[in-house]
């Protein structure tokens, strides 16, 4: 390349020279001799100096720099010279903006790489660099000369060096940059922000001791600036400085720091304090940014020169003068609002201060807690000797929140440096601080007047007060180091105070609030510190009492409150939620006993509350803790113990629905929490206890005898029945692995309950027939059956109800049955229905199991819905020809089966809060709903043609309920087809009443594919039928909702082409203008946009 | 027309907190929900002024107070009070009123749109002009009074 490289022809020396350069860029790795390197780095050398092909020398120099050890090195000498060069040759502020920064670059990597080989240069170098760096605006470039220059000042450490003469010119530089004014749009420069160049800056900046003379005070210029960024900016500095200067550096400038610093925290908090529950334990740093870093310098600063700083602080008179006049105002809501900023901002301060160190919070204690206690009236000598001192003098002189507020962050200051230094408190803890003893001494009188405080807050509404209290106590409660600092007596009135508090004063909810969150807060920090001593007066005082006044006294409104005290201190503690969880079990056994043996309904009620309670929090709070599965399951056996146990079952109808119910669900709950093993032992216990006190015949089980039970409805007692529901809770909350007994005759004997209208039975048959093996496996005996056996059993039973004509003999038989059954009923028609009606909501749960892990004989199960719809029901042929007179009756219960086969859509479809979901482990498929869908709909349209009219109605509402239930995407990808069954629905649906909810669930499908972009465009062929339905909709008297969203549906149809819309706007217009008279608010207003939307595109003038 | 402005510098009031109704709990699927003052006043309180980029409310030229509206006897009557005396302005607030009212509210409505007593110069005429049906309808044939009029009532269908 010889001649490339020295052609006197400017462009082909430069390309070369580049060349050569990207050459060496990529051959970063390969290994090449000294020799090679020492030549190369030598010509790139001379060539900085040739300031045509300047950028192939720059990339050369860089990659030859930049090569690790590995592959050869360029030495120290050659680096040198290289610098040598550099320096001389260019003049890197007139070079273009991407040579620049190869040059930065270089140099960069110069004083990184080679410190030692350049720091020889000395002051050329730092000269040079000035140079260079001096006006440099490029965002990239100014990340480069910032590090450049970090990296010299670290290069010089040394103040007699020759960076100390520079020091001035350097910040001069460095100075203007400050504060960063980003003014780059974001798009153009998304490499970098403005953070990341004023982070380098601030490296920069703190670079060398030797700025200080003059960054200190530009900075402290800048922070009083009115600029919130500067004022941030300088604070993050300055923090930064801080450190790194060093104390003796700073120590010259702390006064006029601590005064700016003041400043800016007095102005930048926020002068309004919170008083919720939540704000209570909360890390109650002031979200303003300003605030926050000030506040951290602050500590920054009094951790590095205490005894200056403290001094500056004690003194300072602004402090000094809201201690003088806090003691004027009696009342929190007295202080007027901008000494409530200074109150608070002082507050934090202090804050700060005692945090900061040990020796800090002995001066706070010392110089502010005594002049707080002097101002509270409290004093140390009458706690020592006799703790319960004159009320009189302490009522008096209470309510000095301000005074309060400020020993509170105090306080905390102090628990908190305690709990982050741990382990200096074991070593100091034989030396006498003065804080500690201060504290010791003064604690049972603060006690008392934090009491007091929240006491006298009874008189009047002051949440300040409470809270203040509130606060105060549990700080003095949570302090760490177990009795050492607060003595147990203290602590036991505290908690003696919050549990008086918890059970008698219901009517003041913010108080009560408070003292339950203080509670709980107390009982977790106890947790997490492991203090023995505290958790056991903590289980005496808290756990103990509320349990035990839980559950005596009065029930009446009051005990859902104690009951979410109770479980709201449980959940503070593992050991506490044992306490409670054993507390609530008892009472729950014993009301259930009550229940069963005298049939109590107040025991009922009660036991309906714990239940809930048991269910809605404690359930939920095991499930995130580990290895409480136990309980769970202890809970499970003792409940079907009692049931066992109890042989005289008297609970009485009225109330027994609803204790069953939550029965059920607990049971679910906790059976659903526990892990296979677990759940095998509670499935056993339950189907010992079940076959044992149903007399049903388990094995050889005769269709008739089956279908005898089914008529026999009223005859098993009531005891039966809560054990065979609570059996069927078991098993929908099971997983799919779990062995459930005797398979067989447990789906018979579903099935049966089922068809007695048992909704409980039918769901757990879903669950069982979506969870069992589709394949036998070699363990099983003889009794259990596989999915294919249990369906064949349950359709073969379900059949016959349906298909009369059916040839099969079983059926027929079963028909014979059937027909003579009735004949013995006194009311056959009706109990028929009745019957029907249950069997299809016990195929629906079913075939609802069946259709979420995807199982083909879910098909059969739709097959026998949708001949319901389609024929007028040949069971009911047999019925006409024996009662003609019934007639009209019998239609009208038919329709009512119609209806059931129709509703059995939205089961099989909908999801179901109380079984087969994920938490109760069903098998879900995944897509099963879009399955379903593109399955079911071809079916129904085509159905609907073939019917005449009058009976199409029940598959309009089939088909909405379908629609309804399917997710509103796939929905739209098949608007076109379904417009027409979505259209005709609402129109069907509208008719009655009943059906308002439905209807509206159509509608906001419709207004789903209204809004939707493709789904805009499907409409628009339909566009006026669908204008014709929804003006109709806007005149439906049953339900606001319905007008409004036909109103919305109609502004999003004027939006579509003008050409589509244009011939309905009168018929719109007029609709609307009716709809502008509607007894509903909410529906005029979206009347008054849907007038002006369609009136703008009707014409320019309006028809008035 | 006239070159500047009629009121170069007007007075804004802070916008009042929108009040929320509180709302019955179970909400009455079939009782009857009055048009009242609060409403007539949500349909014309976001109206533009024809001159400045404020609303109505915010010049002070309505307020809630200076709505008078019997649901029974169908009447309404708005009272507005212009921002200064001699405001050539009136009439277009007026017609704006007028119109936002008309296509707000059910066509049994009669409405009175007035000048309060005292604040303008002309209040008779104005007012006269405002309430005669075959002036208002004459206005609105006017292609440019119309676009003015469509631009002030722009915000408040938003």
């Amino acid at each position: 390349m010889e001649g490339y490289l020295t052609t006197v022809d400017n462009i082909i020396r430069a390309r070369g020279i580049l060349l050569l350069g990207e050459v060496l860029v990529r051959l970063a790795s390969k290994p090449l001799d000294d020799a090679t390197i020492r030549s190369l780095i030598g010509f790139f050398t001379d060539r900085l100096a040739d300031w045509r092909a300047l950028r192939g020398a720059l990339v050369g120099c860089l990659a030859l720099m930049r090569r690790k050890s590995s592959g050869g090195m360029v030495s120290g000498s050659d680096a040198k010279a290289v610098a040598e060069s550099y320096l001389q040759n260019l003049q890197v502020q007139s070079l273009g903006q991407y040579e620049r920064k190869l040059s930065f670059e270089l140099m960069e990597c110069l004083l990184e790489r080679y410190p030692n080989a350049v720091a020889s240069l000395g002051d050329t170098l730092i000269y040079g660099i000035c140079e260079s760096v001096d006006g440099e605006k490029d965002p990239h470039c100014l990340m480069l000369t910032f590090h450049i220059i970090e990296v010299l000042s670290r290069l010089f450490p040394d103040p007699s060096d020759a960076l100390a003469g520079f020091a001035h010119e350097l910040f001069e530089i460095l100075g203007c940059y400050f504060p960063i004014h980003f003014t780059h749009q974001k798009d153009e420069d998304m490499t970098i922000k403005r953070d990341d160049l004023a982070r380098a800056l601030m490296l920069a900046f703190s670079s060398t001791p030797l700025f200080e003379p003059y960054a200190i005070p530009l900075l402290l210029e800048k922070l009083s600036s009115s600029l919130p960024s500067a004022k941030l900016d300088s604070l993050r500095y300055l923090t930064d400085c801080t450190m790194k200067y060093g104390a003796d550096r700073m120590a010259k400038h702390i006064e006029a720091i601590w005064s700016s610093l003041k400043e800016a925290i007095f102005t930048s908090l926020d002068s309004v304090l919170l008083f919720t529950p939540e704000s209570l334990e909360g890390s109650d740093l002031p979200k303003n940014e300003i605030a926050a870093e000030a506040l951290s310098l602050l500590q920054k600063l009094i951790v590095q020169n205490t005894k200056l700083f403290l001094d500056l602080i004690v003194g300072d008179e602004d402090i000094s003068m809201i201690f003088n006049t806090i003691s004027y105002y009696k009342n929190y809501h007295e202080i007027p609002l901008e000494r409530k900023q200074r109150l608070n901002a002082v507050g934090r301060v202090l804050f700060t201060t005692a945090k900061a160190s040990q020796v800090s919070c002995n001066r706070v204690f010392e110089c502010f807690f005594s002049q707080l206690m002097d101002i509270l009236g409290l004093s140390a000598r009458n706690s020592s000797g006799q703790p319960y001192f004159d009320e009189s003098i302490l009522i008096s002189k209470r309510c000095k929140h301000g005074a309060l507020y400020l020993s509170i962050e105090i306080l905390s200051a102090c628990r908190d440096m305690i709990a982050s230094s741990e382990t200096i408190l074991a070593a100091t803890s034989h030396t006498e601080e003065t804080w500690k003893h201060l504290l010791q001494s003064f604690s049972p009188a603060l006690t008392m007047g934090f009491c007091s405080a929240f006491i006298c807050s009874s008189e009047g509404t002051h949440d300040a007060a409470t809270y203040i209290g509130v606060k105060g106590l549990l700080i003095l409660a949570t302090f760490p180091g177990g009795y050492s600092l607060i003595s147990k007596t203290v602590f036991e009135k505290i908690l003696v105070t919050f549990v008086s508090i918890i059970n008698e004063e219901y009517s003041k909810r913010l108080s009560w609030k408070l003292a339950l969150k203080a509670l709980v807060e107390i009982g977790s920090f106890i947790e997490r510190y492991h203090e023995s001593e505290k958790e056991s007066s903590y289980m005496d005082i808290v756990v103990e009492k509320i349990l035990s006044l839980a559950f005596v006294g009065d029930f009446g409104i009051l005990f859902p409150l104690r009951l979410e005290a109770l479980s709201d201190i449980g959940t503070s503690g593992r050991s506490y939620m044992l306490k409670v969880v054993q507390g609530l079990e008892e009472a729950i056994y014993a009301n259930l006993y009550e229940v069963y043996v005298h049939g109590s309904t107040n025991s009922a009620e009660i036991v309906t509350h714990l239940l809930k309670c048991y269910s809605d929090k404690v359930i939920p709070w095991i499930r995130c803790e580990k290895g409480f599965e136990e309980v769970l399951l202890q809970f499970a056996i003792n409940i079907w113990n009692q049931i066992e146990s109890s042989t005289h079952f008297n609970a009485s109808q009225t109330n027994k629905k609803g204790v069953l119910d939550v029965m059920m669900k607990a049971m679910k709950l906790a059976v659903a929490n526990c892990s296979e093993e677990k759940q095998n032992i509670i499935v056993q216990k339950s189907y010992n206890i079940l076959s044992s006190s149903i007399s049903f015949p388990l094995e050889e089980l005769l269709l008739q005898e089956r279908f005898q039970i089914a008529q026999e409805v009223d005859n098993s007692s009531s005891r039966d029945e809560w054990v065979l529901s609570l059996f069927a809770a078991v098993t929908i909350a099971v997983h799919p692995q779990t062995h459930i007994p005797n398979t067989r005759s447990i789906v018979s004997l579903f099935m049966t309950t089922l068809l007695k209208g048992n909704v409980v039975a039918a769901q757990a048959l879903g669950s069982m027939v979506n969870k069992l093996d589709l394949k036998s496996t070699s363990g099983q005996t003889s009794s259990d059956c596989t999915l294919e056996e249990a369906m064949d059993i349950i359709l073969n039973l379900s059949l016959w109800i349906f298909d009369k004509n059916s040839s099969s003999s079983i059926q027929s038989k079963m028909i014979s049955v059937h027909d003579t059954a009735l004949n013995d009923l006194s009311n056959g028609v009706g109990s028929c229905t009745s019957l029907q009606i249950h069997a299809i909501l016990g195929l629906a749960w079913i075939g609802k199991g069946l259709l979420m892990r995807g199982h083909e004989k879910v098909n059969d199960i739709t097959m026998i819905f949708l001949q319901c719809l389609q024929s007028s029901g040949r069971a009911g042929i047999s019925h006409q020809e024996k009662s003609i007179s019934e007639n009209n009756y019998k239609l009208d219960l038919h329709n009512s089966v119609m209806k059931t086969a129709a509703d059995a859509f939205q089961i099989l479809i909908g999801d179901c809060e109380q079984c087969l979901n994920r938490e109760f482990h069903a098998i879900i498929r995944p897509l099963y709903k879009q399955r379903f869908f593109s399955a079911i709909m071809p079916v129904l349209q085509s159905l609907v043609m073939k019917l005449e009219p009058l009976s199409r109605s029940f598959l309009f509402r089939a088909s909405a309920h379908v629609i309804i239930d399917t997710p509103l995407i796939v929905v739209l990808s098949d608007t076109k087809k379904i417009i027409p069954m979505l259209l005709d629905g609402l129109s069907a649906l509208s008719n009655d009443v009943v059906d308002k909810e439905v209807l509206y669930g159509l509608l906001l499908v419709l207004s789903g594919i209204l809004m939707d972009k493709n789904g805009q465009e499907a409409v628009s062929d339909s566009a006026h039928t669908v204008v014709n339905c929804l003006v109709d909709l806007t005149r439906y008297p049953h339900m606001t909702l319905v007008r409004e969203t036909a109103v919305q549906c109609l502004i999003a149809i004027s939006g579509l082409s003008h050409a589509r819309i244009y011939p309905m706007r009168t018929q719109v217009l007029q609709a609307v203008i009716k709809a502008l008279d509607d007894p509903k608010r909410a529906v005029r207003r979206e009347a008054v946009r849907c007038r002006q939307a369609w009136a703008s595109i009707a014409s320019r003038s309006l028809h008035f | 027309m006239v070159s500047g402005l009629i009121n170069a510098n007007p007075i804004v009031y802070e916008k009042k907190e929108r009040r929320v109704r509180n709302e019955a709990a179970v909400p009455d699927e079939y009782a009857v929900e009055p048009i009242d003052q609060l409403e007539i006043f949500d349909h014309i309180r976001d109206i533009k002024d024809p001159e400045h980029p404020y609303s109505l409310e915010e010049l002070k030229v309505i307020t809630e107070d200076a709505i008078e509206v019997d649901n029974e006897r169908s009447y309404v009557r708005v009272t507005f009070t212009p921002t200064v005396e001699h405001c050539s302005m009136a009439t277009v607030i007026g017609l704006c009123l007028r119109v936002k009212l008309m296509r707000s509210l059910p066509s049994r409505y009669k409405m009175d749109i007035r000048v309060a007593p005292g604040t303008h110069a002309t209040e008779a005429a104005v007012n006269k002009q405002l309430n005669d049906k075959e002036r208002v309808a004459a206005a609105l044939e006017n292609p440019n009074l119309l676009d003015m009029v469509d631009e002030c009532l722009a915000p408040s269908y938003a």
